[in-house]
């Protein structure tokens, strides 16, 4: 049984973080993991500049998964990308005031979020770092779920660039109308797993929507 | 994790429209909104360049603009969805430029169109200056009629309107009006009236818009201006300037007769 924590939509990893079986919740920390820990990890670095990132996402993410850190997530009020954003904020302005405490007065240096905020906002940062994360995840999944040759084509000619379709039809020793057909089922079966994807990671109809424009930069 | 260049690459690749094995072959994307994105594509059945657009999710947008056939309107030749699930739209490839000067005869020309859809029945409802373009020929064309008869649009176009109605189209257009720059309080009246806050005091549709703005420039009376009688007697003497400077030299040439046949 799910709590109605979140609108349920189907497949959505956002809404099985709040079931009450653990299967489920296992499965969804696995896969938000796998698209958040990257991102986290950069922002923690470059936007708090930490030199324990490392620690310091692993920490964060082992209690902001539990039920109870969620239960302040509205889908109506913002993207949960948005929300876990801020709670790491939260999370590491703590942990900056009891590492303070610990030092009887706090000799550590304070990191002021504005001194560097010239070159990149932290929203920017995290957007991008986000983005790059999805694709590595979706391209991970489009290597499972397509055959060798393909996603070497592809590889070769989207992902690198510079390959032409006759040099791959020379290379995998197949006509270049098979090159042609491999390289947009690839695109096709790319384009559905990223999708999907952002559908796994969304709460609702309406974020799934905003975030693909935010990822594609058009309407999904 | 992958390059900047590659996620770039990526965003391409899974928004690129797919037509291989088709008679359509993308060449690029020329534009994109929250509606959807439009590229210019080359028709091998036919020889020629088109526009396509492609839209995540059905829109009415095609077989409304279908039935709309005016030469101020971008037609639509061909609709239909890709295999990815995405549906298209075929339409004419418009080379021209969006409207940099705008001039009270070009806004009668945009205001037909509107006028002939709002005939029909449709209301375009995100009416602004890019959204309307001069082609090759002087043609003026009104594109993009993907919210047609939906609740939306753009902050300084958009009518307060709880209510998609022709009026929702005529504040947009008097909003465009106003960029005309012409100092005039019979102009700005018009103005003022298409862009009132409460639709029902507006222009019912753009074809009665478009009548006041003929009259402004045929110096008539207006339905938004009334006008004192001084004012009116003065407008009846600039209208018919000719005809009275004819009348005057007349009366001056008999006068002259007259004084020199008494001398």
């Amino acid at each position: 049984m799910t709590r109605r924590l979140f609108p349920t939509t189907r497949g959505s990893v956002v809404a099985a973080l709040a079931s009450d079986e653990s299967a489920d919740r296992a499965r969804a920390f696995d896969t938000l993991v796998g698209i958040y820990w990257t991102p986290l990890h950069r922002y923690a670095q470059n936007v708090h500049r930490r030199t324990d990132a490392d620690d310091l996402t692993q920490a964060f993410l082992a209690v902001a998964f539990e039920r109870e850190s969620l239960s302040a997530y509205d889908v109506r009020k913002g993207s949960f990308r948005t929300f876990l954003r801020t709670l790491f904020d939260r999370f590491i302005a703590n942990r900056i005031r009891d590492e303070g405490r610990l030092k009887r007065g706090g000799d550590l240096k304070r990191v002021d979020l504005t001194e560097h905020a010239a070159a990149e906002t932290p929203d920017v940062l995290f957007e991008r770092e986000w983005a790059r994360s999805v694709f590595t995840v979706a391209l991970e999944r489009l290597r499972q779920s397509i055959d060798d040759t393909a996603f070497a084509m592809f590889e070769e000619y989207d992902l690198r660039g510079g390959a032409r379709y006759a040099e791959l039809a020379a290379k995998f020793a197949v006509p270049e109308t098979t090159v042609t057909n491999r390289l947009a089922l690839a695109r096709r079966t790319l384009r559905k797993i990223v999708l999907d994807l952002l559908r796994e990671i969304t709460g609702s109809e309406h974020e799934f929507r905003a975030e693909a424009r935010a990822l594609l930069g058009s309407d999904a | 994790m992958i390059s900047d260049q590659a996620v770039e690459r990526l965003r391409t690749v899974v928004t690129w429209p797919d037509f291989s094995g088709t008679r359509y072959e993308i060449v690029r994307e020329i534009g994109r909104g929250g509606m959807g994105s439009v590229y210019e594509a080359i028709d091998h059945e036919l020889g020629r360049r088109v526009a396509i657009k492609i839209a995540e999710a059905a829109s009415p947008e095609a077989r409304l603009t279908a039935q709309l056939e005016h030469p101020g309107i971008v037609p639509i030749h061909d609709a239909g969805t890709l295999a990815d699930g995405r549906s298209f739209y075929v339409m004419k490839l418009v080379r021209g430029e969006t409207i940099s000067e705008l001039t009270l005869r070009t806004f009668l020309r945009i205001c037909e169109p509107v006028a002939f859809a709002h005939a029909r029945g449709v209301v375009h409802c995100d009416l602004k200056p890019s959204n309307i373009m001069a082609g090759e020929f002087g043609e003026v064309l009104v594109l993009d009629w993907g919210i047609a008869n939906r609740r939306g649009g753009t902050e300084g176009y958009m009518a307060p309107d709880a209510v998609v109605s022709p009026a929702v189209d005529v504040f947009a257009l008097g909003r465009i009006l106003a960029q005309c720059g012409i100092d005039s309080r019979r102009l700005d009246a018009i103005v003022a009236m298409a862009t009132s806050p409460d639709p029902a005091m507006r222009y019912p549709t753009a074809a009665e818009l478009m009548d006041d703005v003929a009259r402004f420039l045929d110096g008539r009376d207006l339905v938004a201006y009334r006008e004192s009688a001084l004012e009116r007697a003065g407008r009846w003497v600039y209208r018919h300037r000719g005809l009275l400077g004819i009348i005057a030299a007349y009366i001056v040439m008999r006068v002259v007769i007259l004084i020199a046949f008494h001398r």
